[in-house]
């Protein structure tokens, strides 16, 4: 059903749809209106829940991991300082394999403190284990979360994952939202149902300590997961994609790729005005394309080294950075994937902190990708350092 | 043994682990003196220590660890320690 | 008070404690009370290290530790789960002082405040022992520890216990005891009505460490009773605040408890310390004072 909705409904919507026992809920600019529309259900028995109000986001993972480890399909939300709260929970609900959704409006870590939009958050937590999709716009991130429940609580995976989207500029956006219906949703997910559960019928201990004789095979089983993630995260992406239309099951997508000389690649909302940005630099005959990248973990390198095989030169935008390194991770991650290619990669940094992108900023780094420029912040205002 | 996913296990191996390997002082329990008040059998940390058909008690020697506890809180005194021969 | 009926001995041999460890006998005696319709959520600590090494289990009923300061938490999450799926399973959790008076905290407060059904269990031998004995919220006044050493300059750790029952009480806790291990069905009844009791129930149980606290593993109950017996450990009960049961006394002066532990040999060794040893004194007799501890004896 078609609506005009805001970017936070739709995805509080969503998760009402996926029909979660348990939400978890410590309340972060800019998520509240998800937790919050997810409370108004509750109270008024459109979502059959246990909603609990947490008192910190270390809290809201951890209740999440107990429910999930006791059968129940579990949901939590949360940003930035939020989910630099939960860092150990992170690590500890991936090694202990819970398929746990968590709705990220991706914002800016402190300190300096900020409220607006950057990746620097999901980024920072790459390591840990969960699948990483970004959104592109309110629509996917919606559809993203019934591809997340499903794929996560797949036997061959097993593992959380982050469903990310730009704080502000995709949560606080209204745009128009196909909402799937309860019947729909129910046809494509179903009641989550695991083989190990807390069961004082088949006692099982979760959460053990492993020595150095195990250890590390306990991490490669989870490398392992999240690399067969990629043929699941296409199976039931098809299977999305045949029931209502909307595929999201390739982990990159192109626009206007195949005969670019300048690639950008770039995730999340800013690709909307790259493509805008794209569409006019063709109008005026410079041939530009762009690699989106949809999921981030598992990465997608040799997808990623395929998809920029034939081009001149490669321009990757960065709203994250690890400071003290050349750049940001994604820039890191796409030279890695075309590592033995003669194709310059280079990265900008930009947009931390919710500093605006305009078409011309996509524009201008275009140029500076043909002069050879890059690897560098772009957009600083010079009259402050 | 292939991995469980998770880090997880079922109950039961723990017995595989036979801690009465770890004995200093082994414990040797005398049933003329027992009045079966069971209190060693409470008091076991390991709870290896077992009721007989005859309602006596006895510790499983393959997980007794020596500690003394039983010996050291028995009304009757008969519960003896004595350094183990290896 | 023979403990006669088969006990089901859902904590299992094999397990990795030292040989007379209290903890470990407490975990006995608190699954003996709670039976196998349980399910145990457990924080870092000795007890969750010396009963799961993988592959080895000693745990006979479901179980899950997540992390150390987060078991409240957790549980919250398992009871909303059980709700849900209408199952009667009972939960109970555990934890040892570290996790529970320090860095548990922020969860436990907001698990309490919340009012979530489940049973904390507080195995308190007082110091964080599984990292190697250092100090924590629960060390008592004096005690010598990794990290509040006796020394030239220090007479061991300067602060007197937190009151972690009365700081869950204050939460609206339906019910709140102590217990011991030295004094075992009376900790399985406390464990039973915690279990039973509607709400976020409190369990403290006193389990003495021979290794933490410096004494040989065969006394750990006689020294568990001298806690007692001296008032530094009072046994009692709170049912909706209000002190309802306390086990009575006739006391013994608190050096008889003192200088059984090595962590109190400073207090002795190699000179006695007798105002220090007053300020102990006193504080058991404030506590005498407070809960009413001793046993009045009639005047001749």
């Amino acid at each position: 059903m078609m609506e005009i909705t805001e970017g936070s409904h739709a995805i509080a919507d969503a998760v009402r749809l996926c029909r979660p026992q348990v939400v978890s809920a410590y309340p972060i600019t800019p998520q509240t209106h998800i937790v919050e529309d997810l409370a108004d259900f509750v109270a008024n028995g459109r979502l059959d829940a246990e909603y609990i109000t947490v008192d910190n986001e270390l809290s809201a993972l951890s209740a999440c991991i107990g429910a999930s480890a006791a059968g129940s399909r579990a949901y939590s939300a949360t940003t930035s300082q939020g989910l630099a709260l939960m860092f150990e929970a992170c690590f500890n609900a991936a090694g202990m394999r819970l398929p746990i959704i968590m709705s990220i409006a991706n914002r800016a870590l402190g300190a300096p403190l900020s409220i607006w939009n950057d990746q620097q958050d999901s980024i920072a937590l790459r390591d840990s284990g969960w699948l990483q999709f970004y959104a592109e716009d309110n629509q996917e991130a919606t559809d993203l979360h019934f591809l997340a429940y499903k794929v996560a609580e797949d036997v061959k995976v097993q593992l959380p994952v982050f469903v990310c989207f730009d704080g502000f500029i995709l949560s606080h956006t209204y745009e128009p939202i196909d909402m799937l219906s309860q019947e729909q949703v129910d046809k494509y997910l179903p009641n989550y149902n695991p083989a190990e559960k807390l069961d004082a019928k088949d006692p099982i201990s979760f959460g053990m300590y492993a020595t150095p004789d195990y250890y590390l095979e306990f991490r490669y089983e989870m490398d392992q997961a999240q690399k067969r993630a990629k043929d699941v995260i296409a199976t039931y992406g098809k299977e999305f994609a045949t029931m209502f239309n909307r595929d999201y099951s390739a982990l990159v997508e192109g626009y206007r790729l195949d005969d670019a000389e300048t690639a950008i690649v770039a995730m999340g909302s800013v690709c909307g005005t790259v493509k805008d940005a794209i569409d006019e630099m063709r109008d005026a005959g410079k041939k530009v394309g762009l690699l989106r990248i949809r999921v981030f973990r598992p990465f997608p390198s040799e997808e990623i080294a395929k998809a920029l095989s034939g081009v001149q030169r490669v321009a990757v935008l960065d709203k994250n950075i690890s400071l003290g390194a050349r750049g940001g991770a994604t820039a890191t991650e796409v030279r890695d994937a075309m590592y033995g290619s003669t194709v310059p990669v280079k990265g900008y940094v930009l947009g931390l902190g919710g500093r605006d992108i305009r078409k011309k900023d996509i524009k201008e780094i275009v140029s500076l990708s043909e002069k050879g420029i890059g690897d560098q912040f772009y957009g600083l205002r010079k009259e402050l350092i | 043994m292939t991995l469980a996913v998770g880090c997880r296990a079922r109950p039961g191996k723990s017995r595989d682990n036979k801690t009465g390997s770890w004995r200093v002082f082994k414990p040797s329990f005398d049933h003329e003196k027992c009045s079966k008040c069971g209190m060693c059998r409470t008091l076991c940390p390991e709870g290896c220590v077992h009721e007989n058909a005859e309602e006596f008690f006895d510790p499983d020697y393959t997980y007794c660890k020596g500690c003394g506890i039983c010996a050291n809180e028995c009304p009757k005194e008969a519960i003896a320690m004595n350094l183990e021969e290896k | 008070m023979a403990e006669k009926k088969k006990t089901c001995e859902l904590f299992d041999c094999g397990h990795r404690a030292c040989g007379g460890c209290g903890e470990a006998l407490a975990a006995r005696l608190v699954m003996n009370a709670a039976g196998t319709n349980t399910i145990v959520v457990a924080a870092t600590g000795c007890m969750e290290v010396f009963s799961t090494p993988y592959p080895e289990t000693a745990w006979k009923v479901p179980w899950i530790h997540s992390l150390f300061e987060n078991a409240s938490a957790v549980a919250s999450g398992v009871e909303a789960a059980l709700k849900k799926q209408g199952r009667t399973e009972k939960i109970v959790v555990m934890g040892g002082d570290g996790a529970t008076f320090d860095i548990g905290m922020i969860c436990l407060s907001g698990a309490f405040e919340r009012g979530h059904d489940f049973a904390y269990i507080c195995y308190d031998n007082e110091a964080y022992m599984n990292t190697g004995i250092q100090r924590s919220g629960a060390t008592p006044y004096d005690a010598s520890t990794t990290t509040s050493p006796a020394g030239s300059q220090s007479f061991g750790n300067r602060r007197p216990k937190k009151d972690m029952p009365a700081i869950l009480a204050a939460h609206g806790a339906p019910y709140v005891a102590t217990a011991s291990i030295a004094y075992p069905a009376d900790l399985m009844q406390k464990v039973e009505k915690a279990i039973t009791t509607k709400g976020p129930c409190y369990v403290q149980v006193q389990v003495p460490c021979c290794t933490g606290w410096g004494f040989e593993g065969d006394q750990t109950i006689a020294i568990a009773k001298l806690a007692i017996e001296t008032g530094l450990w009072a046994n009692f009960e709170m049912v909706d605040g209000k002190v309802t049961k306390v086990k009575k006394v006739v006391r013994k002066p608190v050096e008889e408890y003192l200088k059984t532990q090595k962590r109190f040999r400073h207090l002795f060794k190699p000179k006695r310390q007798d105002a220090e040893i007053a300020l102990i004194q006193a504080m058991a007799d404030r506590n005498a004072e407070k809960y009413g501890l001793d046993i009045k004896l009639k005047k001749e």
